[in-house]
């Protein structure tokens, strides 16, 4: 709940997100309340022109995202503001004011509408009229959609042909919901709900091909699994328990105090591979070392088995990298990922960002074995040292930073993922705290 | 449990369980995470330790049949104990926050079965929150009916959001009820009674039903006289407002 959240604030620091365009014209990383986008095409970095009485974020952004049109860019986060950009010129064209702090956002492919999830599991709906360049800034008021009855939304994303938009959240539920015609009167009627994950629901992705225009959800979990969906009724077709592939030790790793969890997810737009950004996260906090999971596991879709299988991992040695977010684009056959987190002010450590890229990220093809993935060095990645420089903050990255942002990138997703427990003792403190308990009648 | 004769919470003359025994806090915040288990999906609820006599038969019928009512914050259970002889073919489950009369509940039921061999097989009993957890137990359009007697009113503005009827709730349980499917609510707060007819009313998948169903339909009498609750407010002659709507298709 937003009061717990509020007092834990001062621990919690926000996971570095990527985005990039479809088209790669432009790469954005966000860290903290910092907004960094750079132009790909031009070679340069933009700056941000945001009219509105409070411009830029004030606080922690938790989602960017472009929409499939590439015209329209969102940010939103802690500071209760969704931010809609042009990307034509980089300006803030409309500006809409959450109740509640965002924690994920969708666009509509033709980017009629943005939708945003609050803290309290609402998730909201605003119509855009349009995208005129020299507009003034519009604030627009959003309409409830649907809700997660308390539960916080960690993804949000619209079904490829835009029929239903499915949300899934912190209690292990993905719902997915038919998106209306007329979506300010609320989304009620319900498809279906996808159950079966057994922890939190980190991350969503659809995966479509020609045969399978419709698409299939693939979802992302703190159970080390990642499951495929039929999303129209609801059934679960196969669970990859990526944990176990990735040769962590599972099970009993728990008692141990480790677990696998899957922080993000990234298919290949032919849907043929998806990438997984997987951490192993220690549950109890006196254990200090760790064992990463070294790089991205690659999985392949077949779509007449209805199976995802491990393809490849692919592995970054040379630095713990940890991605926190994932991107790529329609052709570029380039999985973008960033390892990162805001400054969080107890530690006093500086904000993260480490951006690297893994090429041949495309049609899973047996046959072809010039398409390996590879992480390219940070000089073959388009944009170059200006990029890095931009996106990053700096250019390099000393190791002992590095290892810091290691561990706050655990925490941050912890905090993020895992709802607090309390111990009786203070669960019984807030009990008293709460002065509308007795409603009497 | 019933086989032990020294149990203190169970009456002996009546051999029913004592209500005293298990009394419990008034209200319970539906917000709060509480610590019981869930089942992950509808396909995960145990039917037969719900149901043992329908689903450890050998009875192929007995055992593919699924809970079709639902009471939301039972109570006490008076009103399953009605319908499990009115309906007893159909089986049928009250869903309760509150511990302690979840346990009381399942102890009534229990002595019930034990006193009346054959009957009220077909009602049971979980402990859980419905505002969270109804996907978990129900399939699509699996419920014909679904209860919310005399429901906790939370008055204050801030608190509308812990109750049960809600316009983000009813689409919840226009998803578990099949297309036809009743929603009966009564409550003796005016205030309650307005929302949750005006909740119903502006939903696109609910109905009114006529006041000649509603004369026809045996379930309605039962609304203000099966529940303790509803006891409780008859004898001290309190009005009650009464909203009973069906699950129809939403016009696209
Ligand atoms: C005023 S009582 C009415 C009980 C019963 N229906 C009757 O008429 O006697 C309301 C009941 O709903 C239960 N309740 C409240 N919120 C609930 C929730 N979210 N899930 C399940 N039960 C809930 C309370 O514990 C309480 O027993």
């Amino acid at each position: 709940m937003e009061d717990e959240n509020e007092q834990g604030r001062e621990t919690e620091v926000a996971p570095a997100l990527i985005s990039v365009h479809p088209a790669q014209h432009y790469v954005t990383v966000a860290v903290g309340s910092d907004l960094r986008v750079f132009n790909l095409q031009e070679g340069c970095s933009v700056s941000l022109v945001d009219e509105s009485p409070e411009p830029l974020h004030k606080d922690s952004i938790r989602a960017i995202r472009f929409g499939a049109n590439g015209k329209l860019f969102v940010s939103a986060g802690d500071d209760k503001l969704v931010k809609i950009w042009s990307t034509d010129s980089w300006r803030c064209l409309y500006s809409v004011s959450s109740e509640k702090r965002v924690s994920a956002v969708a666009i509509s492919n033709g980017g009629r509408f943005v939708c945003f999830a609050d803290k309290f599991g609402i998730v909201w709906v605003v119509e855009l009229d349009g995208v005129h360049e020299n507009q003034a800034l519009v604030c627009k008021k959003a309409e409830p959609l649907l809700a997660h009855y308390c539960s916080i939304i960690t993804s949000l994303e619209f079904s490829p042909d835009e029929q239903y938009i499915v949300s899934a959240d912190r209690d292990f539920k993905i719902r997915v919901t038919a998106f209306p015609k007329n979506p300010l009167d609320g989304a009620h009627e319900i498809q279906s709900f996808c159950l079966a994950h057994t922890e939190f629901v980190s991350c969503l992705t659809f995966i479509c091909c020609q045969d399978y225009p419709l698409g299939l959800l693939v979802s992302g979990s703190g159970d080390s699994t990642v499951r495929l969906w039929d999303f129209t009724s609801g059934s679960l077709l196969h669970t990859c328990e990526v944990g176990a592939e990735a040769g962590i030790a599972q099970s009993n790793g728990r008692k141990e105090g480790s677990n696998t969890i899957v922080t993000g997810l990234c298919a290949t737009p032919d849907g043929s591979l998806v990438a997984v950004a997987i951490q192993r996260q220690l549950l109890r906090e006196s254990l200090s070392s760790y064992c990463s999971f070294p790089g991205i596991m690659l999985l392949a879709c077949n779509f007449s088995a209805k199976i995802l299988s491990v393809a490849r991992v692919v592995s970054i040695t040379e630095e713990a990298f940890i991605p926190t977010s994932l991107g790529t684009t329609f052709s570029s056959g380039l999985l973008w990922m960033v390892m990162g987190v805001s400054s969080s002010q107890s530690s006093g450590s500086a904000s993260l960002a480490r951006v690297r890229v893994i090429s041949g990220f495309s049609k899973n093809d047996a046959e072809s074995t010039e398409l390996e993935p590879i992480v390219l060095a940070d000089k073959e990645i388009p944009g170059g040292e200006q990029l890095l420089l931009k996106l990053q903050g700096n250019l390099s990255v000393e190791e002992e930073v590095f290892s810091a942002a290691a561990e706050a990138v655990k925490t941050a997703m912890h905090n993020l993922l895992i709802k607090k427990q309390y111990s009786a003792e203070r669960r019984e403190f807030r009990k008293r705290g709460r002065n509308d308990r007795k409603d009497k009648r | 449990m019933l086989e032990n004769e020294e149990n203190p919470c169970i009456s002996k003359s009546t051999r029913l369980p004592r209500k005293r025994f298990y009394r419990a806090r008034a209200h319970s915040n539906p917000l709060s995470d509480s610590h019981f288990p869930v089942p992950i999906s509808p396909s995960h609820v145990d039917y037969s330790l719900h149901y043992p006599q329908f689903f450890q038969s050998s009875d192929i019928l007995a055992g593919s049949k699924k809970i079709e009512f639902a009471d939301i914050g039972c109570g006490f259970g008076g009103l399953l104990i009605s319908l499990a002889t009115l309906f007893p073919e159909t089986l049928m489950i009250g869903m309760e926050l509150r511990d302690k009369v979840t346990e009381y509940v399942k102890e009534r039921i229990l002595a019930l079965r034990k006193a009346s061999p054959g009957e009220y097989q077909n009602a049971s009993v979980v402990r859980t929150n419905s505002m969270k957890y109804i996907p978990n137990y129900f399939e699509k359009g699996q419920l014909s009916k679904m209860f919310f007697l005399f429901p906790d009113p939370h008055f204050k503005e801030k608190n509308h959001r812990r109750r049960v009827i809600s316009p983000h709730l009813l689409d919840e349980y226009a998803y578990v009820l099949r297309v036809g499917g009743i929603i009966y609510t009564i409550t003796d707060v005016e205030e309650l009674g307005d929302w949750m007819k005006s909740c119903l009313e502006g939903h696109c998948m609910f109905e009114a039903i006529t006041e000649e169903e509603l004369e026809a339909d045996p379930v309605v009498k039962l609304l203000s006289s099966a529940t303790e609750e509803g006891q409780k407010v008859s004898r001290n002659g309190g009005q009650t407002f009464r909203a009973v709507y069906r699950r129809i298709l939403p016009c696209v």
